[in-house]
């Protein structure tokens, strides 16, 4: 318990101690854990950023995707307004078609008809003519009552 | 081993192993008398006293530059191969013991001084290392160093006052060079003289109050210490008095207290001689 040298070499060995760590124990000590806290830092911040992109790309993924697929339903929209169009179309011509085969068959049976008739007017002319000589013994004149026979033809 | 009686063995072992100047004419214990003025060891307490100030206690000052350099080494060797990379057993444990300390002067510590933190990681893993020395039984190291021919051997550091009053004084130039150097000699005079009461007509009783609170400052540091260390020395040696087969029951129970008490006494050293620090380094 006797108070001696012990105190100054102590102090002595405290400072030169102290010495020591401030110089070459502190500062790569603290520098590593320095230079890792940064890495953490760093790595969380590339780690949010990451997720950040992630994020972004999945929006826009999903965003893409939509337009593909309103795309491709008005694509099949379009492309089913013109079937049913063309078929429409094709409906129409048929109908047409038909019509003017129609119409023309109508056409062709009237002159038929038309062409029948004056034959058979001519026919009923002629007989009428045979006929009437008939009645009147005589033959009549066909050339000077042509006129008048025509007009009966037509009245026919 | 000079453990005759109960009273003995405690003094022996509250003895340092002394390396001293004995004066021309001074009688030994032996009975024989110095020649001339020799350096020698003390074979005796009273020896030991008789040497005055010209004395060295060795084991003292072994076993506190054993555990410097075991803080250092063990230290510098993880600050050479430390990696910001994922950090080894060794390293974690250094680093976790500097962040402890980066956390006690970040809390304390108010002024900017790249010195502080490393004297207080000094400090408290000195001090906590010496304390620990405590941990090992009364008898080991004492009963080896006798079988080497050393009478004496405390290896406790800090169970010796010139242990712990060698770190405060430290801190106490420390705490006076960075008054002067932060306030100014003015400036700090000024604070000894006007705090705490501001009156011109108190200034020598604010003198003696703030010269007195300045130089209570290591002393409180280093005899917290020593107190707690050599009451614990104490009762451990009075322990080991008791017979062999009831020691465990008391000695068990006072060691894991004294785990406590060994943490704890470098925390509060550490955290004392910043705030001290601290106070120095402020401007007002």
């Amino acid at each position: 318990m006797n108070i001696n040298l012990t105190l100054i070499g102590q102090s002595i060995a405290f400072a030169i101690f102290v010495w020591f760590c401030v110089k070459y124990v502190w500062p790569p000590i603290t520098e590593a854990m320095n230079a890792r806290q940064k890495k953490i830092a760093d790595g969380l911040s590339a780690a949010d950023r990451a997720s950040l992109d992630l994020e972004l790309a999945q929006e826009k993924a999903a965003q893409e995707l939509r337009t593909a697929k309103e795309e491709a339903a008005a694509l099949i929209e379009q492309a089913n307004k013109r079937a049913s169009q063309i078929v429409e179309d094709s409906k129409g011509e048929a109908r047409a078609e038909g019509q003017k085969l129609i119409d023309q068959a109508h056409a062709e049976i009237e002159q038929e008809r038309v062409k029948a008739r004056d034959a058979l007017r001519a026919e009923v002319a002629a007989l009428a003519v045979a006929g009437a000589e008939k009645i009147l013994e005589k033959s009549v004149d066909a050339n000077a009552h042509s006129e008048m026979l025509d007009k009966l033809a037509a009245e026919l | 081993m000079a453990a005759d009686t109960p009273v003995d063995y405690i003094k022996h072992h509250l003895t340092n192993l002394t390396y001293g100047k004995l004066p021309e004419g001074y009688e030994r214990a032996d009975g024989s008398v110095v020649e001339e003025t020799t350096w020698t060891m003390a074979r005796t307490a009273q020896e030991a006293a008789d040497m005055g100030f010209m004395a060295v206690h060795v084991d003292t000052m072994g076993w506190s530059i054993a555990m410097g350099v075991l803080f250092l080494g063990l230290f510098g060797f993880a600050a050479r191969k430390a990696t910001s990379g994922q950090p080894g057993g060794l390293q974690n444990l250094v680093e976790m013991t500097v962040e402890f300390v980066q956390g006690i002067v970040r809390d304390v510590f108010h002024g900017k001084n790249p010195l502080i933190a490393p004297l207080a990681l000094t400090m408290f893993v000195w001090i906590l290392l010496m304390n620990t020395l405590k941990l090992i039984p009364v008898d080991y190291i004492p009963t080896i160093a006798h079988a080497m021919g050393l009478e004496y051997f405390k290896i406790v550091p800090t169970t010796d006052p010139n242990g712990t009053f060698g770190i405060s004084i430290g801190v106490f130039l420390l705490i006076l060079f960075y008054s002067f150097k932060v306030k100014g000699p003015g400036g700090f005079l000024k604070e000894l003289s006007f705090t705490p009461f501001n009156h011109w007509a108190l200034v020598p009783f604010n003198l003696v109050l703030e010269l007195l609170a300045l130089i209570i400052k290591p002393v409180s540091l280093a005899l917290r210490l020593f107190g707690n260390m050599y009451a614990g020395e104490v009762v451990f040696i009075l322990i080991a008095l008791l017979p062999l087969w009831i020691q465990w029951t008391l000695n068990v129970p006072w060691a894991i207290f004294h785990i406590l008490v060994v943490t704890l006494q470098a925390f509060i050293f550490t955290t004392l001689a910043v705030v001290y620090l601290s106070a120095a380094h402020e401007d007002h």
